[in-house]
């Protein structure tokens, strides 16, 4: 048993991201303080790394010869780690202005943001449950950080002690989990638990026990029920382009573990299904309930976000049933991620641009955007009417009834009918904001109406690439669709 | 991507009108009214153009299709066409669409902003001609969701009252309705593999067991239940349409409300005839309350676009009654009621706006009487509207009254008794619409003779009313103009769920 020799080009989008971090760092190091320069190295340090995601897919690396290999960059892989550096880029395109406004430390900032990513890369292609454990938990180290940055906030502090708290204990569950996998199959790679999960032997009730735990971290990641708690006041006291980050990154990273874990365990849906399916549904209808009532836009969107990966959560969760659905579980999974991260990442940018002018902004500030800005108010139209999944935000609708074919075609109609229920409340909050957006503001007929929104060039380029994905996936969902294969 | 390019280019024309204007900027809002005129004037001619080319000795085929791919994975096509039973929608769709525009060059409701107005309603109209158009079930879902959110813009911008919670109440029930209505066509797609409606129609629901075709028909005609509106499931309508501005309220009544009958005879009558079957009495039953209802309700109403609202809702309980007897004649009639209902509602919403604009309120308590002496001309049309919407012989009302009734005679289902009885109990429904609109007519325009005046009939108003009157007396003289282009179509549709009775042309 020998370790062959590392192929770095399967690697390399993690290296590269890993390395970056560094990169950043010394930059930092050696150049003025408050400079811009850390930004623009993050931001060609993603580039680089995009580019490095594997074209050939089917790449694998850190073979062992009896139980295959601890790196594999498959189709599901490959469509995870494209979506994630996409996400990370427009982040780090999101910061650029709060590090500057806020006097954050751009060059930790960047190194955490880029060190958190560069797992958050590494998660779908991991192969062996303490990888997975390990990989996880370095997406999550960095952002108790970034979350605490914001210096002399008190929200700030209290936001990071929630995450950590809430991380720590669902790693601790998930590892007490991991051990009880490897007493009943005796084995922790992947390969091996699935070869015995083959046998109906196997399947005690500890060995389900066992991977519901495992479940917590992913459940946490994700910010589903009944790990979802913190997700509100985590958001709403870290820096935006922070929680934009955990809203979309950090739960990409989270589903990449939990599709790993259920394609291991697929012979055996009974033993976790349920269990998904009762977090997506409590989460779906209790997060949009959440929501109606809230008034400040970050904790809205970090409600709607837990509420998003209820609906996520679905085709994964339908499998309660058998029946043959007409869309693939993993193909509606994908593509939802893929469409929610271009819309929620527009979302989260247009409320960065207001919240340069109004910190920590309400609905209200958010009145007649549309006549101040007409693009800025547009596009934040479409972000919430893609979120709603209705048109014009086409792409939201088509994700939504790709997640909704499976359960109806697995037959968990109760599932399929819970979703159609909490999608209609979640109409009621995110059409009253948008129509918010349109509205004159009160005295705009006195005097002249408010000047137009300043918005920094970091800003107007993640709101534009969010939009033009948006409207881009609108047009042409099959390419969220067909990002892999099956 | 095969076919003829006429359904793309008419779907296509409003939305690059409204493209246009959202791109435009705050300059285009001096010249977009006239440009709505010219975009939705040039869809009528396209439409017209359509009417013309389309083969009506073979209307129960589809004609004029367009097929190409979407998304692959969700099995998703566009797939266009029009027969005998979508054709005159589409028609009166692009017509009621332009003389909106047309009413609205002068008559923009508070708060103006007409670029956003009309890009709004251009919206609307690839909507709506959209769903009409579509013979995929799930592409038929995605334009019936594309007409909520500039609808819900309209009313929540240019509306009156209480606009705000009338608009949300609006959305919330149908996007429900909508909803409940994609797990059905899921479902459906589940159990046959295809979306493709004239597959489906073809298949005659052989795929499905007779549970699954029920649960679908369920599904999928609570969904269109909301829409047409169905009693019990129409309270979102009175206010919709009482708060929505008066080119809003007639195309909500005129065009939108059809849909959802237009959904039941193309989708569950032909693909789900089972489920059809064992639906049909209920849906008879609701409808015939629903006619009741209505005039009822009319009856109590003090404001005047209530009162039609209401009226909608008894016209649309015929409508339902037609499709519910499961006979040819019956299922032309509720067609030929579309239509009517399409023309004559519009018209009056159209009047009512009118009135509202001179007198400042529709309360039929304080309005001003006698609007025959004050304006003739104005009290005419309004005469001539309420007579036809009361079904008079000789307008188009009556035939969208007379043949449900005629086919709930002789039902195509084996509940005989139970469709007498209905038959009678909306019989009785009309004499009561008979009651509450000549009341309308004595205290708003019979009142004693006077010297004030108030501004007549404009220009632009007789305009965009007279296509409309004249349609109502051409299709209340000749209904074979249009029963002839329903009928085939329809007797294709009920080989496969009910005895098929010829049309006796009238």
């Amino acid at each position: 048993m020998s370790i062959q020799t590392v192929d770095y080009a399967v690697l390399a989008p993690v290296l590269v991201l890993a390395l970056g971090a560094l990169v950043v760092l010394v930059t930092d190091l050696f150049g003025r303080p408050g400079s811009s320069r850390p930004g623009w190295v993050a931001g060609i340090v993603v580039l680089v790394a995009g580019i490095a995601v594997p074209q050939t897919l089917d790449g694998r690396t850190l073979c062992v010869a009896d139980d295959g290999c601890a790196y594999v960059v498959d189709s599901t892989a490959w469509a995870f780690q494209l979506i994630v550096v996409s996400a990370t880029f427009v982040v780090v395109l999101l910061s650029a202005s709060t590090v500057a406004d806020d006097h954050l430390p751009s060059g930790e900032y960047y190194f955490l943001l880029l060190g958190s990513a560069a797992a958050a890369v590494a998660v779908p292609s991991t192969r062996d449950l303490v990888s997975l454990l390990v990989v996880l938990e370095v997406v999550s180290l960095p952002t108790f950080a970034l979350v605490a940055m914001k210096r002399g906030d008190r929200r700030a502090g209290e936001a990071a002690l929630k995450l950590f708290l809430y991380s720590v204990v669902s790693v601790a569950v998930a590892l007490y989990g991991v051990a009880l996998v490897y007493g009943s199959t005796g084995s922790v790679t992947l390969i091996g638990i699935a070869a015995a999960v083959a046998d109906p032997d196997v399947r005690t009730p500890v060995l389900a026990a066992g991977l519901v735990m495992v479940l917590a971290v992913v459940l946490f990641k994700i910010a589903a029920f009944p790990f979802n708690a913190w997700a509100p006041d985590t958001y709403q006291g870290a820096p935006v382009p922070v929680a934009a980050y955990l809203s979309v990154v950090s739960k990409l990273a989270g589903f990449a573990g939990l599709v790993l874990l259920a394609s291991t365990f697929a012979a055996w849906p009974a033993a976790w299904a349920g269990v998904l399916a009762v977090s997506s549904a409590v989460t779906m209808i209790g997060a949009n309930v959440a929501a109606l009532r809230q008034v400040r836009a970050v904790r809205l969107l970090a409600w709607s976000s837990v509420a998003q990966a209820g609906y996520v959560l679905v085709p994964l969760a339908a499998l309660v049933d058998d029946g043959r659905p007409q869309v693939g579980v993993l193909t509606a999974t994908v593509a939802y991620l893929a469409i929610y991260a271009a819309m929620n990442l527009g979302a989260f940018s247009v409320v960065a641009v207001v919240a340069r002018q109004h910190s920590d902004p309400t609905l209200a500030d958010f009145d007649g955007l549309a006549r101040r800005s007409p693009w800025l108010g547009v596009s934040m139209a479409v972000f919430l009417a893609a979120l709603a999944g209705l048109p014009p935000g086409l792409s939201g609708l088509f994700a939504k009834v790709g997640v909704l074919a499976v359960p109806t075609g697995t037959g968990a109609w109760w599932l399929a009918g819970t979703m159609a229920v909490a999608t209609v409340i979640g109409l009621a909050y995110y059409l009253p904001w948008a129509a918010r957006l349109f509205r004159r503001t009160p005295g705009e007929e006195r005097r002249e109406p408010a000047g137009p929104e300043p918005v920094p060039i970091g800003l107007g380029a993640a709101t534009a690439v969010a939009l033009l994905v948006t409207v881009v996936l609108s047009v042409a969902p099959g390419l969220a669709f067909g990002l892999i294969d099956g | 991507m095969t076919g003829s390019w006429w359904l793309p280019a008419l779907l296509c024309l409003p939305l690059a009108g409204s493209l246009v204007l959202l791109v435009a900027g705050r300059r285009a809002d001096r010249w977009a009214l006239p440009f709505g005129v010219a975009v939705t004037g040039l869809g009528l001619l396209l439409s017209l153009l359509m009417l013309a080319r389309f083969d009506s000795g073979d209307s129960s085929v589809v004609q004029l299709g367009f097929v190409a791919p979407w998304i692959a994975q969700l099995d998703l096509t566009l797939r266009l066409g029009v027969d005998g039973l979508s054709l005159p929608l589409v028609v009166l769709t692009s017509l009621l669409c332009f003389l909106c525009a047309l009413y609205s060059l002068r008559n923009l409701p508070e708060p103006g902003r007409p670029r956003a107005y009309v890009g709004l309603f251009l919206l609307l109209q690839v909507g709506l001609l959209g769903a009409f158009a579509s013979l995929d079930l799930l592409l038929f879902f995605v334009f019936f969701e594309v007409v909520l959110a500039p609808m819900w813009f309209l009313i929540d911008t240019w509306g009156s009252g209480e606009k705000r919670s009338a608009a949300n109440v609006f959305i919330l029930y149908t996007v429900l309705g909508s909803v409940v209505m994609l797990l059905g066509f899921l479902l459906v797609w589940a159990s046959t593999g295809t979306t493709d409606m004239v597959l489906l129609a073809g298949q005659r629901g052989e795929q499905m067991s007779g549970g699954v075709q029920l649960a679908a028909a369920l599904l999928i005609g609570v969904g269109l239940a909301v829409k047409t509106p169905v009693w019990p499931l129409h309270t979102w309508l009175p206010d919709a349409h009482t708060a929505a501005p008066t080119a809003g309220s007639v195309l909500l009544a005129g065009v939108m409300l059809k849909m959802g009958t237009y959904g039941l005879v193309r989708i569950v009558l032909p693909q789900l005839p089972e489920g059809a079957r064992v639906l049909a009495p209920y849906l008879a039953a609701l409808g015939v309350v629903g006619i009741v209802y209505g005039a009822w309700a009319s009856f109590a109403q003090h404001d005047l676009k209530r009162l039609i609202a209401f009226s909608s809702v008894g016209h649309m309980g015929f409508v339902v009654l037609g499709i519910a007897t499961l006979t040819a004649v019956g299922v032309n009639g509720a067609m030929f009621g579309n239509i009517a209902h399409g023309l004559i509602t519009g018209l009056l919403f159209f009047v009512a706006g009118s009135v509202k604009l001179r007198y400042g309120t529709l309360d039929l308590r304080t309005m001003p009487r006698s609007l025959y002496a004050r304006a003739p001309r104005l009290g005419f049309v309004l005469g001539f509207a309420a007579v036809a919407s009361l079904g008079l012989p000789g307008l188009a009302g009556f035939w969208g009254e007379f043949l449900p009734m005629l086919g709930a005679f002789h039902p195509g289902v084996p509940e005989r008794a139970l469709y007498r009885v209905l038959l009678v109990v909306a019989a009785t429904g009309t004499v009561f619409a008979a009651a509450y609109f000549l009341r309308v007519l004595r205290r708003v325009a019979q009142g004693p003779d006077t010297d004030d005046r108030v501004r007549d009939v404009t220009g632009l108003e007789a305009a965009s009313w007279l296509p409309l009157v004249f349609l109502v007396v051409l299709l209340g003289v000749l209904p074979t103009l249009l029963l002839g282009l329903t009928g085939p179509t329809v007797e294709s549709i009920l080989s496969g769920v009910g005895e098929v009775v010829t049309v006796v042309a009238p």
